[in-house]
């Protein structure tokens, strides 16, 4: 029996998610006393990277089509099989999502998307996920001797748990796509909303997308990734990949700052899991101080340029 | 163009989320449903464009009981030619994807689409299920879809950007933001829906795999802590001492 974790990397490198995955099959593995095989697209010097992050055993292949669904399927399905894997984990990313349902499908498992703990031994494999855009959390049981899941972001964390292992590769070759790859497309310089640590997000309460400087200016004293409410999107004054909220992004960083949003359920659904959040509205009534840790009841244009010189200053000692 | 858009039923996006007194049941009482928004605006007007196009119809399909023929309607109004309810209980999204995969098996849809996700479960499980049933390819999140000939070029999202892929019908693809806007149903559309077929057809048996056993409503913050705005320097000290996040 094993643990088989794919684990993508991303222009050749992992990234945190990468690491954090890793440590979940680990440490899954050791309470079901298995091993952990990560499965990679990495080359091997990036690859063995994962033996620091709990990898019993660690095995690259490399080939053009990862973003071929169906050829990935066949290809993770098989080596699962190859290796007696019980439980197959991957990232909870659209890649990941293309995934899950059609290894379930196809090797006839129990499958959760964005889980959001360690699976309960001795409650037939439970875990939890988030339900409703982040209103509620069900616990799943799963209850076929195959399972797959994919792992939300920042559910367990990352920590080092050294293994003495080494990187072995697998032959790839024999697996054809016929969904052919026309470009790539990265956006440059800042971190992706769904991956970000740090949130300044601003709504309605700017009155205009001219008057959006302020919250750049916010964002790159922090170092962090601006986005949107829906209004804000629908109207065109910020691009559609900035929205979130219950039918845009989900996200849970670790500090979201609300600039003039008020805080609609739709929005909150979607960025509730913050671990903490900072709303700036001049309505004291608005209903997403209800949800916040800290709130300035002030108009913003007066008070987020001040809090960015307070914010550098702080930087800057 | 035959085309197979999948729809389901979820609470509307206000709707209060509670649970039955032990927390085993999604409390029902109340809700108001709606098509799910990423069914109904992406998946099923990118369909209708395409129909308006190159011709051929769009049915839409959805498991559920009679209730959810209200839902089916107004995908009718919106433009779909013709739809299926297959009367069982949505219990998960591989039961829905084995009856969505059983009925699709022998129509030779040139294209089934689906929203990224619903946005009760958030799984965004069926589309690939269904594209495994019937060994179709599967393209998720697709924001944008062009069609020539047989050839389709896709826009998926990814992490941190897009990637853009060519591949020939028939293929499964799930919709996210982008792929088309949301069409308010008109006067004409809302009466013809009334004379477009609703054909009612009996699920297969299929046992779910997994079971949700408990539910819960997230942890509550203890309350907000207002900051007097002419001091930001708090503000600051606040998030790095006390929070810890800068």
């Amino acid at each position: 029996m094993s643990i088989l974790v794919y684990i993508e990397a991303i222009n050749g490198n992992f990234k945190k998610a990468a690491y954090e995955l890793c440590n979940y099959g680990c440490k899954l593995a050791e309470s079901m006393s298995t091993q952990c095989i990560a499965l990679t697209n990495a080359d091997s010097s990036v690859a063995q990277k994962l033996s620091n992050y709990g990898a019993d055993k660690i095995v690259n292949f490399s080939h053009e089509a990862l973003h071929d669904s169906k050829m990935m399927t066949k290809l993770i399905s098989d080596f699962a099989k190859a290796n007696d894997a019980s439980v197959v984990i991957l990232a909870d990313n659209s890649r990941g999502k293309s995934l899950l349902g059609r290894i379930a499908t196809r090797m006839d498992g129990s499958v959760v998307s964005s889980v959001t703990t360690l699976p309960d031994l001795t409650n037939q494999f439970a875990v939890d996920k988030s339900l409703f855009s982040g209103k509620s959390v069900g616990t799943f049981q799963m209850v076929s001797n195959f399972k797959i899941i994919s792992v939300s972001r920042n559910s367990i964390g990352v920590q080092e748990i050294s293994k003495p292992s080494n990187v072995e590769t697998f032959d790839a070759s024999s697996y054809s796509s016929d969904v052919s790859l026309v470009e790539t497309t990265r956006v440059q310089g800042t971190v992706p909303l769904p991956e970000a640590e740090l949130v300044v997000s601003a709504g309605r309460g700017m009155k205009g997308p001219e008057n959006w400087g302020i919250i750049e200016e916010l964002a790159e004293t922090l170092g962090a990734t601006t986005a949107c409410s829906r209004p804000v999107s629908d109207s065109g004054w910020r691009p559609h990949h900035e929205h979130v909220g219950q039918t845009g992004i989900a996200i849970k960083p670790n500090l979201y700052i609300a600039i003039g949003i008020s805080g609609a359920i739709q929005h909150l659904a979607g960025v509730n899991n913050s671990k903490t959040i900072v709303v700036i509205n001049k309505d004291s009534e608005a209903p997403f101080f209800k949800a916040a840790d800290y709130g300035v009841v002030a108009d913003l244009f007066d008070v987020v340029p001040r809090l960015n010189e307070s914010l550098k200053k702080f930087k800057e000692g | 163009m035959n085309l197979l858009v999948c729809i389901s039923k979820t609470p509307e996006t206000t709707a209060k989320i509670s649970f039955n007194a032990d927390s085993t049941e999604f409390n029902t009482e109340g809700i108001q449903y709606i098509m799910n928004p990423y069914d109904e605006w992406y998946a099923l007007v990118r369909a209708i464009e395409l129909q308006e196009a190159m011709g051929g119809k769009v049915v839409v399909i959805n498991v559920g009981p009679a209730e959810n023929d209200i839902v089916i309607r107004k995908a009718l109004a919106i433009g779909a030619d013709e739809a299926i309810r297959i009367d069982g209980e949505a219990k998960s999204a591989s039961y829905v994807a084995k009856q969505i995969a059983e009925y699709a098996k022998d129509k030779s849809f040139d294209m089934i689409l689906l929203g990224k996700e619903s946005i009760d479960y958030n799984g965004s499980l069926v589309g690939a299920m269904i594209a495994e049933y019937l060994d179709l390819p599967f393209l998720s999140y697709a924001s944008k879809m062009k069609l020539e000939g047989n050839e389709a070029t896709v826009t998926c999202d990814i992490e941190g950007g897009v990637e853009v892929l060519k591949l020939q019908i028939p293929f499964v693809v799930s919709a996210s933001k982008g792929m088309a806007e949301q069409r308010i149903p008109n006067m004409r559309g809302i009466m013809m829906s009334k004379k477009k077929p609703l054909e009612v057809i009996g699920p297969v048996d299929f046992s779910a795999k997994e079971q949700i056993t408990k539910y819960q409503l997230p942890a509550e913050k203890s309350g907000v802590r207002l900051i007097d705005p002419q001091d930001m320097d708090e503000l600051v000290r606040l998030l790095h001492e006390e929070a810890k996040v800068i």
